[in-house]
């Protein structure tokens, strides 16, 4: 076996009824290393990975495993092999505890029962090997951070003895502090000689964490090297198959008159129901207001406040003219809570506003197309048709319908909570432009993110969360990311 | 910890009721008959609450448990009408409810149909048989020992309780038991609180399900030859509705019909508190009509409470 890579993909191909999902695609990693597989969405990373996972077979090409075949049936086998899968999408048991979820489906036994010391013990080696004892075996998921959350399926990974750990966009639901204490666990990984696939949307990532790098584009490898042999403008290049002219376009637009005036306001969101504790702020037509902070500062919180879904505690919400502007909401949680993805792109497009579509009480159908196909064509919405699954688009085309029903809504001032989570490189430009122009228009934005880049990019103005309370706004041009960053994590007076 | 905290409103629930009718009706409540009375009653709706935590925990729900109550104490009689022996009635009962189960299972874990559908089939299913067998009447069967496990007379009783006392609180601690320290409970609880998860976990979910239907049946079965017992003759149109009282014993001990969460202490604390509730409420003579106005408001109030208890954290 010397001298095989840990995994070796060799021309793995495979269809979906017409579509091509993967042609040819090719990827070899080492023991020991992490590897980078990047792309935008549906350039088919995770149809890749469904192979490794044994969820889907390919048609054609082979994989190995330390030179041996590898065509595993089903996650049991994978597992079996030293295969592991962190997804997206956190995938623990919320009633179980810690050392319940590690263990799920291959729980240590003696004789019939449960060998619950056994799983304790193995859920503690793990832990103190990721440097992460305050996770106890016995606490329940659901009473954990989304970070220590991560960190119990990167437990469960190397509970199972993984050789091969496919981590896909691990980190878009942390914070940067949670991060780094991932980025630990994952060099740890390394240095044990686990072979570590990355997949990523984050460039900064890649490069901090990642040794060599595979590019996917429409289901084939148009790029692979080593990390510190390439710029961000080479591999932005090799995803999109363009120059991307601008990271973040510029729509020039001019702040007017105030529309949303906040005066110590306190509401009762969050876990503890404190949030947040005190913000003020002052928002005008046509500027774009960037609110920075960590997960869990109250961002989320202040939003929902703002837009009358979580009650307000004390301070004070006020809105210009008679009768008020409309607020709309774009929520950071598209699937849950953003879109009702079984619904058609029509139906979620209108939702919040269908009386102008009636007559006499009944849905005007043909007036629900017309609105839609307008908007879609505003949005730059790729859609077959108005009736189309919303489920089906892909994450920057949903994001759109999001925006799309805040047009819709006629909403001028419009609270952003995190609006390009999962969405890819290309289509995240897309919807900078139409933030863009939205202010442009006159409309007044409050956007949440956690990815500094775009803030700066982005934003007119920006201040800074932390722990419930608002700091002072400043230019944009004023931040940088290191002083947002400190702000974020010590607050305003240090 | 959190679980038995989550336990403290229904005890403390359940304590009161007794508290209270103790003081209400003195000379007919607290009494060592009365308490046998009780639990002659509570035998059936508790075997069925052990079998539905099951079923509730996964995140399903059975709504044939009644009609397979009533077609296996059917089953019961015939097969001690046909000469067999209590004993063998008894297994007869409990295999007619797993198989009733079991095609339960199969309709919800093979052919993914939703378990509210294929249990509200088997509901009518289960009942209409039960029908055809007897020809609609109750039937008549010899004289055995299965009746004396519900009796009331102090003859029958174990330490002073009916038999089928015992059974029931040595089963619940049994299939408790089963449901936290075995790697089917564990895979139970982990379905209804995340399929998806368990799925990619490698857990046998399809083989789960079915495994968990068909116990509840079996269960279901058990609670038949009880009611048989109690009855003293096969009566296919009993239990019509005790699903709904299985369930909300359930859901005051704490169940949650999303799933993953609930236990068998907690159904068996529902169990006993709308026993009590029921017979004190008659020994005080209280109208009927009171006793289900009262029952309804306390399955609302108790998941008022645990939603209330949920959000605080």
């Amino acid at each position: 076996m010397s001298g095989a890579p840990r995994l070796r993909m060799r021309g793995v191909s495979k269809a979906f009824g017409g579509v091509q999902a993967l042609r040819g695609v090719g990827l070899e990693a080492a023991a020991g290393e992490v590897h980078a597989l990047v792309g935008e969405n549906g350039a088919g990373k995770s149809t890749l990975m469904k192979m490794l996972s044994g969820a889907l077979r390919p048609d054609e090409g082979e994989m190995q495993l330390d030179g041996a075949a590898y065509a595993p049936s089903g996650p049991a086998e994978a597992r079996a092999r030293g295969v592991a899968m962190i997804y997206q999408e956190l995938t623990l048991a919320p009633h179980l505890t810690v050392a319940e979820n590690v263990y799920l489906g291959r729980e240590p036994r003696r004789g019939l029962l449960l060998d619950r010391a056994a799983m304790r013990e193995g859920v503690r080696r793990a832990m103190e090997l990721l440097a992460r004892v305050d996770v106890r075996p016995d606490a329940r998921v659901a009473d954990l951070g989304p970070g220590q959350r991560q960190l119990v399926e990167v437990a469960r990974a190397l509970a199972g003895r993984a050789q091969l750990l496919v981590m896909d966009e691990p980190t878009s639901s942390l914070a940067r502090d949670d991060v780094g204490r991932l980025f630990a666990a994952v060099r740890r990984l390394k240095a044990e000689g686990v072979t570590v696939v990355y997949i990523s949307h984050f460039l900064e990532e890649v490069r901090e964490i990642a040794d060599r790098y595979t590019v996917l584009r429409d289901g084939e490898t148009v790029a692979r090297g080593e990390v510190s042999a390439c710029s961000d403008a080479d591999l932005i290049r090799a995803m999109v198959g363009r120059e991307l002219e601008e990271a973040y376009p510029r729509v020039p637009h001019r702040a007017g008159d105030p529309i949303l005036e906040l005066q110590e306001l306190a509401g009762r969101g969050g876990l503890r129901g404190d949030l947040p504790r005190s913000v003020s702020l002052s928002l005008r037509r046509g500027e774009i207001f960037g609110i920075a902070g960590l997960v869990g500062a109250g961002r989320t919180e202040l939003l929902r406040a703002v837009r009358g879904l979580d009650p307000i505690r004390s301070g004070s919400v006020r809105l210009c003219c008679v009768p008020p502007p409309l607020l709309g909401l774009l929520s950071e949680d598209r699937k849950q809570e953003g879109l009702a993805l079984s619904l058609s792109v029509a139906d979620n497009i209108t939702l919040s506003r269908l009386g102008p579509l009636t007559r006499w009480g009944w849905l005007d159908r043909r007036a629900q197309t017309a609105a839609t196909v307008q908007r879609a064509q505003e949005l730059g919405i790729k859609i077959t048709s108005a009736q189309q699954t919303t489920g089906a688009l892909s994450g920057g085309n949903q994001q759109k319908v999001a925006l799309a029903r805040l047009l819709h809504e006629e909403a001028e001032v419009l609270l952003l909570d995190e609006p390009t989570r999962g969405v890819d490189v290309g289509s995240k430009a897309e919807i900078y432009r139409l933030i863009g122009t939205l202010a442009a228009a006159g409309k007044a934005v409050l956007m949440v993110s956690s990815y500094l880049p775009e803030l700066l990019g982005v934003c007119d103005r920006i201040a800074v969360m932390h722990r419930g309370v608002l700091g002072a706004a400043r230019n944009a041009s004023e931040w940088s990311e290191e002083s947002l960053l400190k702000a974020a994590t010590r607050g305003e007076a240090a | 910890m959190n679980r038995l905290r989550a336990l403290l409103a229904p005890f403390l629930g359940l304590l009161f009721v007794v508290l209270l009718f103790s003081v209400l009706a003195p000379e007919s409540f607290p009494t060592l008959y009365n308490f046998r009375t009780v639990s002659t009653q509570t035998v059936v709706v508790g075997l069925g609450a052990i079998g539905m935590s099951f079923v509730i925990m996964s995140g399903g729900i059975d709504l044939s448990v009644g009609s397979v109550i009533a077609l296996s104490s059917v089953a019961a009689a015939a097969a001690l009408n046909a000469g067999w022996s209590a004993a063998a009635a008894i297994l007869a009962a409990i295999l007619t409810g797993a198989i009733c189960g079991l095609v339960n299972g199969l309709l919800i874990a093979r052919l993914r149909i939703m378990p509210f559908i294929a249990t509200l089939g088997m509901m009518g299913i289960a009942r209409g048989t039960a029908k055809r067998i007897t020809g609609g009447q109750k039937i008549d069967a010899p004289a055995s020992w299965l009746p004396d496990l519900v009796s009331k007379s102090s003859a029958d009783a174990w330490l002073g309780l009916p038999p089928g006392l015992w059974i029931l609180l040595a089963l619940a601690a049994l299939m408790a038991g089963v449901l936290r320290r075995t790697p089917f409970g564990l895979h139970v609880v982990a379905i209804g609180s995340n399929e998806a998860t368990a799925r990619l976990c490698g857990v046998n979910v399809p083989g789960t399900l079915t495994r968990v239907y068909a116990l509840n049946g079996a269960f279901a079965g058990l609670a038949g030859a009880m009611l048989f017992g109690r009855l003293s003759v096969g009566e296919p149109t009993a239990a019509v509705g005790l699903e709904l009282d299985i369930i909300a014993a359930c859901v005051i001990g704490g169940a949650s019909l999303s799933g993953g969460e609930g236990g068998m202490l907690g159904a068996m604390i529902g169990a006993f508190l709308m026993a009590f509730l029921a017979n004190g409420m008659n020994l005080a003579q209280v109208e009927n009509y009171w006793q289900e106005i009262l029952i309804g408001a306390i399955i609302v109030a108790a998941v008022a409470l645990d939603r209330w208890r949920h959000r605080r954290g």
